[in-house]
């Protein structure tokens, strides 16, 4: 590994350290070099959405990002979703409600939804919508993402969770 | 006996199984082998059978050899 | 043991509800592995080099600066795979599409590949090896390529299906002809007639997981291949050939698959992979880009299609013909003949013929595509019937149910239908609330027809009881959606125990018989059958342990609901005996319980869907958006009402891609021009409404429990309706899919100026 640089970054809550090439993205490093590998890559080019994560709770695409861009940041991953054994709701839903097939867009779509509800926890269909517009799914026709969306998000204001 | 229809060609061959139309067949039309070759299935009386050449053929059935399918 | 396969009505208790998938936990915590999700000990990363130019002869490779790069393990060319094809052309042609012979048949045609300790080194190795090409004239058109001044690319290729056989070879391998009756009597009866003569462009299954593998070969002939695909014991087979390997030292596990819909029926990378790490000595990872998906793995045809229908003032169809040419990319495909077979399925037409011509272009070679060859004759033939409608002023509906092909009808392809839900379908369209909704400005609504088979195929699988009477469950067929969860609930019935005590795995090459490849809408209706035939042999085997148990004959014995009873009134003190109970003896009344079946699931049925659609068109921009849309398929039976839903709406998506944006755009020279999703518009969330579904369940006679098929089906409807819907809303017949704002535009300015 030529060019390869430390990155100090919090991952899913804890602290972890790794040393990738510079012009290596975050999509990358995380999957082959913290092994997280819920993290999808469908195309690379920032269109499909399957590699999305938080970076200090902002959503992007880790594949657009380098993975030097983390250090000192939050990361946060489809496998910091649950807490323990408790699945998120987002989690439960989309299981109750068959809103995956083949499932390589769901840790995507999960981590864009779980955003999407933080900053508007009553989102109507046309906002889901649009809000989830950046992750493909070649499976569903996405009928069964947004009321698995809509369900969580009722779910979560019942007990006034974010 | 049965009959074995392709498109508008119609013939009466007599075979209790696949395997004995197939031979049949074979006798009377070489080259079928080709077709064979590159897949055939067999419908009989409506059921399409794609690759036991082991079914029985019921008197008077209705065969078509058709193209072996594949999907997607 | 001999099962029998015809349908049997009964009352379900588990078969039918909306259980939980056991993969679902797994597939949304990101714990659920897919093909690029595995590493090996000293892996390797693998990536190929491809060829620029849409057609060249590859005059010379030199791998000699690449091989001596730091830190690469192997470069391979065409003479690391040496022909072993053995005759076999259609193997051969598998062979070259993985790795260039001699020459470049398109964009993208891998040439060479290497294999080095870590991507970067990869990147560089690439770019060292030096490739010479002479570059010859290409066609990408499929009309174009017809054409006898056209570029020939294959010397030896001579159309067969034409007689006399031509002298000289062309860009046609075949043609085929089908139908019955007497079109030029059926023509002189009709009222009206009707020609178009219509055009589709390719497009891509657009599975969101690009093709991965990871592959390592052993120097004593011992393999492993971990990958993403639809049928891991036909991969198997088609790599051991090519690699000259024993099937049963290699091994295929199937990872779990993020999407395929027929593109993950065939080798591209896997040989190439193995080949790679047979030289290094190293397991290697090969994961394609998603530019290399678009450029090099197998879309579906373009086609340009000629229908004429003839019908009288009543509305009966009196003829009907069509002739079609598929493009099958660089090597020679049966795709027009499937359309030809699928173009008229769907209805009783006393007279009708197709043609069709299977052609080569400079472009990838053509896979199959979820109901492959139909959406684009369906196309043709539902906006013509629409117009058909239009002249004699019946409604589109009505003339449809008119000529509605039954149980009784002769297909178009020859046997006679048996029961078949087309009719039940269009019936449902006829009475739904959406064809009474109001329409909105701009609004237009359509319907359409579509017809696909279902296979069967070679089906294994492996039913095991362990201690505690849970359930393995093994089948060979893979999960591309859901279908752990159907095979769990069949056997869960057929035992009479819960769906909670049956997991299902997806068995790898090494431990069970071979499966066909999971096409042809085949997973539920084959692992189905053998699945209920495992469960039913399992049990006679908990009969005869309850028997020795109470120590009475087995005749006395019947399975009620998960408990073995012994029947009779010299028998009535003895308690029944559950599942569970006869588990945990087994070790000492005969060992391991199991029950397994091996069977050709034959008697798949026909699949046939009834679509609606309401789209707006912008005037201004010539965009359609769909605002409301409902399927109506048989599904024979739904195993799980959600995954059969979930197959419906998937589909419908699928098509109203197809309809309105995706498509292959080459430039003159030869090249993609965008392969990607940027370009390669795939629809997203905010472009779809939901999609209203309803199944119907005519059962199929030759399944036990009614199944038929039903991943691929509504795929071939959307084309035809959103065509119709948009010349209902516009007056616009549009004849050129998809049907994008800048040709909808074209066509509407057109309808200003005319």
């Amino acid at each position: 590994m030529s060019n390869a640089t430390l990155v100090s970054t919090v991952v899913n809550g804890d602290a972890v350290q790794f040393a990738c090439p510079t012009d290596e993205s975050l999509m990358s490093a995380l999957r082959d070099r913290v092994g997280l590998t819920g993290v999808k890559e469908g195309c690379g080019t920032g269109d499909c959405g399957a590699c999305s994560v938080t970076l200090d709770g902002q959503l992007v695409c880790s594949c657009l990002v380098l993975g030097v861009e983390a250090e000192g940041k939050e990361v946060e991953t489809v496998e910091g979703l649950a807490n323990g054994d408790q699945l998120h709701p987002l989690q439960e839903k989309f299981i109750e409600h068959a809103a995956l097939q083949c499932g390589i867009c769901t840790p995507g779509f999960l981590v864009a939804a779980k955003a999407l509800l933080k900053r508007n926890p009553n989102p109507n269909e046309t906002e889901i919508r649009y809000a989830l517009a950046g992750n493909l799914c070649r499976c569903t026709g996405y009928d069964k993402i947004v009321r698995a969306v809509q369900a969580a998000a009722k779910d979560m204001r019942n007990k006034g969770r974010r | 006996m049965i009959r074995v229809g392709d498109g508008p060609e119609s013939i009466e061959v007599g075979a209790e199984s696949v395997a004995e139309l197939m031979q049949a067949l074979l006798l009377r039309y070489p080259d079928l082998q080709e077709h064979l070759d590159r897949g055939v299935a067999v419908s009989i009386n409506g059921q399409i059978f794609r690759d036991d050449w082991t079914v029985a053929i019921p008197n008077d059935a209705e065969v078509y050899l058709i193209p072996r399918i594949e999907g997607g | 043991m001999a099962h029998d396969n015809r349908y049997v009505e009964k009352d379900y208790k588990v078969v039918g509800s909306r259980v939980k998938r056991p993969d679902g936990v797994d597939k949304v915590t990101g714990k659920a592995r897919y093909g690029a999700d595995a590493s090996a000990p000293g892996g390797l990363v693998g990536r190929v080099l491809r060829s620029p130019h849409p057609h060249a002869q590859i005059v010379k490779i030199n791998t000699a600066k690449a091989e001596k790069l730091k830190g690469v393990k192997a470069v391979i060319t065409s003479a690391d795979l040496p022909d072993l094809t053995n005759g076999d052309q259609g193997m051969a042609h598998i062979l070259e599409n993985c790795m260039a012979r001699g020459r470049a048949l398109y964009d993208g045609h891998a040439v060479a590949a290497v294999a080095a300790i870590d991507e970067q080194t990869a990147a560089k190795a690439l770019k060292l090896i030096d490739v010479k090409y002479k570059k010859l004239p290409h066609v990408t058109d499929v009309d174009e390529a017809m054409k006898p001044d056209a570029p020939v690319l294959h010397a030896k290729m001579f159309t067969r299906g034409v007689d006399p056989a031509p002298t000289k070879a062309s860009n046609i391998s075949a043609r085929t002809q089908m139908g019955y009756g007497d079109v030029d009597a059926g023509f002189a009866e009709a009222d009206v007639i009707v020609e178009r003569t219509y055009k589709t462009e390719q497009t891509h299954q657009g599975y969101i997981e690009p093709h991965a593998c990871l592959a390592s070969v052993n120097p004593d002939g011992t393999a492993e291949l971990w990958v993403t695909t639809q049928g891991h014991f036909t991969f198997r087979n088609v790599c051991s050939t090519l690699l000259g390997l024993d099937i049963a030292k290699l091994k295929v596990t199937s990872s779990e698959i993020g999407g395929g819909f027929g593109g993950k029926t065939h080798v591209w990378a896997e040989p190439v992979a193995l080949a790679l790490s047979r030289k290094a000595n190293r397991p290697v990872k090969l994961v394609m880009s998603r530019e290399e998906v678009f450029r090099a793995s197998g879309p579906t045809s373009s086609t340009s299609i000629d229908v004429k229908m003839g019908a009288k003032k009543d509305g009966t169809i009196t003829a009907a013909v069509a002739e079609m040419r598929y493009q099958g990319g660089a090597f020679p495909g049966t795709w027009a003949m499937l359309g030809c077979m699928t173009a008229f399925a769907c209805y009783d037409i006393k007279n009708n013929k197709t043609i069709g011509w299977d052609v080569v272009v400079n472009r990838p070679k053509v896979a199959a595509y979820r109901a492959p060859s139909a959406p684009m004759a369906a196309f043709a033939v539902e906006s013509t019937i629409d117009l058909v409608a239009k002249e004699i002023g019946k409604s589109p509906i009505d003339v449809r149910l008119k000529n509605v092909a039954r149980e009784g009808t002769q297909a178009p392809y020859g046997p006679t239908y048996g029961p078949i839900g087309i009719e039940n379908t269009l019936e449902a369209v006829k009475a739904h609330p959406h064809m009474r909704a109001k329409l909105k400005k701009n609004q237009g609504r359509g319907i359409a027809c579509g017809f696909w088979f279902n296979i069967g195929g070679q089906t294994c699988v492996d039913l095991n009881i362990g201690a505690d009477g849970t359930v393995n469950l093994s089948v060979g067929t893979v999960d591309v959606g859901g279908a752990r969860s159907s095979m769990a609930m069949i056997a869960a019935e057929e035992l009479g125990i819960s769906y909670e005590d049956v997991k299902t795995n997806i068995g790898d090459t090494a431990s069970l018989g071979h499966n066909d490849t999971t096409e042809g809408s085949r997973g539920t209706f084959s692992s189905g059958m053998a699945t209920i035939f495992a469960a039913r042999d399992a049990i006679q085997v908990l009969k005869q342990r309850a028997a020795k148990m109470w120590g009475i004959p087995v005749e006395d014995v019947e399975w009620q609901d998960g408990e073995a009873v012994a029947i009779g009134k010299m028998h009535d003190n003895l308690p029944a005996l559950s599942l569970k109970e006869i588990a945990a003896k087994a070790g000492r009344t005969g060992g391991p319980i199991a029950g397994h079946n091996e069977v050709v699931a034959d008697g798949a049925g026909m699949g046939f869907a009834s679509h609606i659609c309401d789209v707006e068109v912008d005037p201004e921009t010539g965009r359609s958006q769909i605002v409301r849309y409902t399927v109506v398929q048989d599904a024979g039976k739904a195993i799980h009402p959600d995954y059969v839903e979930g197959q419906f709406q998937g589909a419908a998506a699928q098509g109203i891609g197809w309809a309105l944006n995706e498509e292959y755009i080459y430039g003159d020279d030869g090249r993609l021009q965008n392969p990607g999703f940027l370009d390669y518009r795939i629809p997203v969330c905010s472009d779809m409404p939901f999609i209203d579904t309803k199944i119907l369940e005519v059962p199929n006679p030759n399944h036990p429990y009614g199944i038929r098929g039903v991943g691929e089906t509504s795929i071939v409807p959307p084309l035809g309706a959103v065509g119709n819907a948009i010349a209902n809303a516009t007056g616009v017949r549009m004849t050129h899919a998809p049907m994008s704002p800048p040709r909808v535009l074209a066509a509407l300015d057109a309808q200003d100026a005319g």
